[in-house]
């Protein structure tokens, strides 16, 4: 998709002004922070299955190549085929000529960010293969031709009224000419339409949640069961998953399992939880007849043995987004690339680069609620400094604000210079402020004053006052040129 | 160099070393042969199997999913014909070929029509057997193979499972000793699916609407079978 | 033998010296409650948050290295911000991560400094105050303290202490209010819509005075209150605890040139 987090100021204003997102996003703050908070509460073991799920994770990433081969030789053994691939190009490339292998004219989707991240679907339609995706909230943003807003509920941002016109739209070709106003006809009609798209689709296309070395089963999580139909009715199924997504065992799997749905839409498990190794068996009634995975690194292995290596721990929850202050003003798309909120404004620098990427890390109150929630104990406010020192360092924080920063940081390593510095801007801003109380507006301040009024200083600093009342030498009461001025 | 080698070379450099070998390696394969469990979670851990399947009971009524306990196979039909006429379902039903439903007496029930072998678009109720019913979370766990095809479970609107009260399972990880234990030696199933409550979807404003792509309701017939 | 009183050095925090001294005469008086002896070590400015959370990791650094030779000598540091404590107590040895002396001076400063509140209860053992407040409280639990040093009841619970103070919980009292101090200016817009929210579920609390620990947060709160047209008096909770609440308000008009003596 086309990068626009450069624009993050421009995209939060226009997202500030849209009352509809604004309803859509005010929902989901509650709907999942209340929903987790509940799941969390009934499980006794939550922090502790935390700390272990963040330890497999670091265990994996430690031995990731060991892991990564073993996958794919379990994969081999059950009769399936893995496709390394350094980038979303080859990615691309590959999957294309998977579907072109069997001679493909649709396939079906379940969701996956990596085919969000690898840009799929504009690649697959320009190249004859019609990419038809069947997670509901995918379908909507689809026929909207909008990228999704949020990593686990794609279309959050969409009202109901305007699912509705989008289906009339959309749908009048298959004689659906009346307009659907209730949520449960929406989603009757969508699965009417839908059910025909898994039984004449050529290919299936899956992400995963997870790699498990131990079987080289790949595995999705979906409430749906749309990743199911994708997977078991075409000729071929196609996993398109990242390398961090490997866990070792099917024990390991479970821990992370019990952490996953509770953090990301607050249910004790999601209705399916799949996992698919290898083709369809000699004796099997049903299934694919292809299985392959195609790894995409994509940047990820660079990423190990860095500061960035904490972030390839996430099992792409959404819990960091759902508690996100942030990500509640302005939703997703104002981030302006895949991944939106804390993760997206932690990794997306590392895609679209930091001269791009800039403004998401910056774009943050560091309050820390994120990682609080992280199921993966992701230290994401650390990560945002991380890339605010680099961009300071690369000079492409503008030059302003690091000037600001040189300068107050020049006056504030000079106590006495600082004092009196501080004395004479206090002085006329608390003379200026005491009547009223607050400042409406300021110049030079407007970034503060637009939206929220400045309330007045007292008008003397605390170390002027302490030395006047408690300090050893006399006050400073004679040496106050702003006294002079204003008295 | 292929893709394959750059990805493994870049990952080594980053841990500052080549393949893995000697001590850790063999750490590592001992953990892969023999997986060792994790924190597992007392709610249903620590019950008797008696709790657990009470347990299971209650957390699948909490994802919708209605329970009929029947004595013995003998009653399946029986129970089935109930719930299909109290929801006013059609009585065409398309079962899996599975040992466990070759020994329910069908035939006891002429009102239900029965066929065998994988869903297809059209059928409207499946029945399924699963490998195990987990109490920590009401779930359903199916092993798919010859007698079990996965389109039973997940193309007809309805679908019913006839459970041994037996075969209710504390955890995730028994589920998968018995996976293990039943494809030694071969190859792993294909699918492995874990099932809690019927399909849902709240993509649209977050209302929650079951039945978005896989069966609008789940029934779970539970066998005591002496147990219970 | 008559035991050494405990000596604190006071970390007044800049935005306190420069907005609001009253919180931190608040501060004085309430650890000479509490029994110790205060002193202001004239050194001080900031704890180098603006230049640490922009990136500006060498002047952060240098500021740090003299917050931690300012205060060498103290029993404890005391700052009436868990922002600022939270920057002493875990950022700074992180920035020493690569220099064994100075991360051991750091290690050893963050070893004794505290939020004030959290200090007054946990290491002086305070459970109640001398003052009392006659008003309908509401608590806002400012994100460093609440997450970074797990400030939530110690407040609570002096304030309890308070016959006349009702306390309304505040829903919501740990989401951000949207201040992030420099990201308040930087991204203004975002940050202001944030404080709104925060506004409107601080008016619907019914409370007359919201309280927190932090006054980045309080100004922000105040600014917000006032702009959308809430009549709620905003305070740093070290001023209601000290019985220093008599004076104006955080945004509140003023004929006041003597702030504190209250």
């Amino acid at each position: 998709m086309q990068v626009t987090s450069q624009a993050f100021k421009a995209n939060a204003h226009k997202a500030l002004g849209d009352d509809n997102l604004k309803t859509a996003l005010f929902k989901l703050q509650h709907h999942f922070t209340n929903n987790r908070t509940r799941a969390v509460e009934a499980l006794p073991e939550f922090e502790r299955l935390r700390d272990r799920a963040r330890d497999i994770k670091n265990e994996v990433l430690g031995a990731l190549d060991f892991y990564l081969e073993r996958f794919e030789q379990k994969v081999a053994e059950q009769g399936g085929t893995v496709h390394w691939c350094r980038t979303p190009r080859q990615a691309r490339e590959t999957i294309l000529s998977l579907c072109r292998s069997v001679e493909a004219k649709t396939c079906t989707k379940g969701k996956s960010m990596i085919a969000e991240e690898i840009a799929l679907n504009p690649f697959l339609e320009e190249n004859g293969v019609q990419p038809i995706e069947t997670d509901l909230g995918e379908y909507i943003i689809q026929l909207a031709d909008e990228p999704p807003s949020h990593i686990i509920g794609p279309a959050v941002h969409k009202t109901l009224p305007q699912v509705a016109d989008l289906f009339l739209e959309h749908h009048k070709r298959y004689g659906k000419t009346e307009r659907q106003t209730e949520p449960e006809a929406l989603v009757g009609e969508a699965r009417e339409i839908l059910r025909q798209k898994y039984l004449d689709a050529d290919v299936g296309i899956t992400g995963a949640n997870f790699l498990v070395a131990e079987t080289g089963s790949t595995i999705i999580v979906t409430n749906e069961g749309n990743g199911d139909l994708t997977q078991m009715l075409p000729k071929m199924h196609i996993v398109v998953a990242s390398i961090e997504k490997i866990v070792p065992t099917l024990e390991d799997l479970s821990t992370i399992l019990r952490v996953l749905a509770r953090s990301a839409t607050g249910q004790e498990f999601s209705v399916y939880t799949t996992l698919s190794t290898g083709a369809r068996q000699s004796a099997d009634l049903d299934g694919p007849g292809a299985f392959h995975v195609v790894l995409l690194d994509n940047g990820r292995s660079e990423m190990i043995g860095t500061e960035l290596q904490e972030l390839l721990r996430c099992i792409r929850c959404g819990a960091c987004m759902n508690s996100c202050p942030v990500y509640h003003a302005v939703g997703g798309h104002a981030y302006g690339w895949v991944y939106p909120g804390p993760i997206g404004a932690a990794l997306d620098p590392k895609f679209i680069g930091l001269e791009a990427g800039q403004h998401l890390p910056n774009a943050s109150p560091l309050c820390g609620k994120c990682e609080s929630v992280c199921p993966m104990r992701i230290p994401l406010p650390k990560i945002f400094r991380y890339w605010r020192d680099k961009a300071f360092e690369e000079k492409i924080t503008p030059l302003p604000q690091r000037a600001g920063i040189g300068v107050w940081a020049w006056f504030a390593r000079r106590p006495e210079l600082y004092r009196l510095a501080s004395r004479l801007g206090i002085g006329v801003l608390g003379r200026l402020g005491r009547k009223a109380g607050k400042f409406r507006s300021l110049p030079l301040a407007s970034g503060w004053t637009e939206g929220r009024d400045l309330p007045a200083p007292e008008g003397r600093t605390f170390h002027d006052l302490w030395q006047e009342r408690r300090g050893r030498r006399g006050p400073p009461k004679s040496g106050d040129p702003f006294r002079k001025l204003f008295s | 160099m292929s893709g394959r080698d750059e990805i493994l070379g870049r990952i080594r450099a980053g841990l500052g070393r080549g393949a893995l070998e000697g001590a850790r390696r063999a750490a590592l394969e001992a953990k892969l042969a023999n997986p060792p469990r994790n924190l597992v979670p007392a709610r249903a851990a620590a019950l008797d199997h008696a709790d657990q399947v009470e347990l299971f009971i209650e957390m699948a009524g909490k994802v919708d999913t209605q329970v009929t306990r029947v004595k013995d196979l003998a009653e399946v039909p029986g129970a089935i014909a109930d719930y299909l006429a109290q929801k006013n379902l059609p009585t065409e039903i398309r079962r899996a070929p599975h040992p466990l439903l070759d020994q329910v007496p069908w035939q006891a029930w002429p009102t239900l029509s029965i066929q065998t072998g994988r869903a297809e678009g059209a059928d409207a109720v499946g029945v399924g057997a699963p490998l195990a019913g987990v109490a920590e979370t009401g779930t359903l766990a199916y092993a798919s193979g010859p007698e079990s095809p996965a389109t039973v479970n997940f193309l007809p609107e309805t679908h019913i499972a006839v459970l041994r009260a037996k075969d209710v399972v504390a955890a995730y990880e028994d589920v998968f000793a018995r996976v293990r234990e039943k494809s030694a030696g071969g190859p792993f199933p294909r699918t492995v699916n874990f099932i809690t409550g019927p399909s849902r979807t709240a993509d649209i404003e977050l209302t929650l609407i079951l039945g978005a792509h896989g069966p609008k309701r789940l029934h779970i017939v539970l066998v005591d079978d002496g147990e219970g | 033998m008559t035991e050494r009183p405990v000596s604190v050095g006071l970390f007044v925090t800049c935005l306190v010296d420069l907005f609001r001294p009253t919180v931190g005469f608040a501060a004085v008086r309430l650890l000479e409650e509490a029994g110790c002896k205060v002193a202001v070590p004239r050194a001080q400015t900031c704890c180098g948050q603006p230049a640490y959370n922009s990136g500006d990791r060498a002047d952060a650094t240098a500021i740090a290295r003299d917050v931690i030779a300012a205060f060498r000598g103290f029993d404890y540091v005391v700052a009436p911000s868990g922002s600022c404590a939270g920057m002493v107590k875990l950022h700074y040895p992180a920035l020493f991560a690569a220099e064994p002396t100075m991360k051991a001076a750091a290690d050893e400063l963050a070893g004794r400094t505290y939020e004030l509140v959290a200090f007054l209860t946990e290491v002086m053992g305070m459970t109640r105050v001398v003052s009392d407040f006659n008003g309908a409280v509401t608590y806002h639990d400012s994100c460093s303290g609440l997450r970074e040093l797990g400030i939530k009841e110690q407040p609570r619970k002096l304030l309890a202490s308070m016959p006349s103070l009702t306390l309304k919980e505040l829903p919501g009292a740990e989401t951000c209010c949207g201040f992030g101090g420099t990201f308040a200016v930087k991204y203004g817009e975002v940050s202001s819509e944030i404080a709104r929210r925060k506004a409107k579920d601080i008016v619907a609390t019914g409370a007359d005075t919201v309280l927190a620990g932090d006054l980045g947060c309080l100004l922000n709160m105040a600014g917000s209150l006032s702009r959308e047209g809430a009549a709620l008096k905003v305070r740093h909770v070290a001023e209601v605890l000290a019985g220093m609440a008599r004076g104006p308000a955080i945004g509140e008009p003023s004929d006041d040139a003597e702030p504190g003596r209250r």
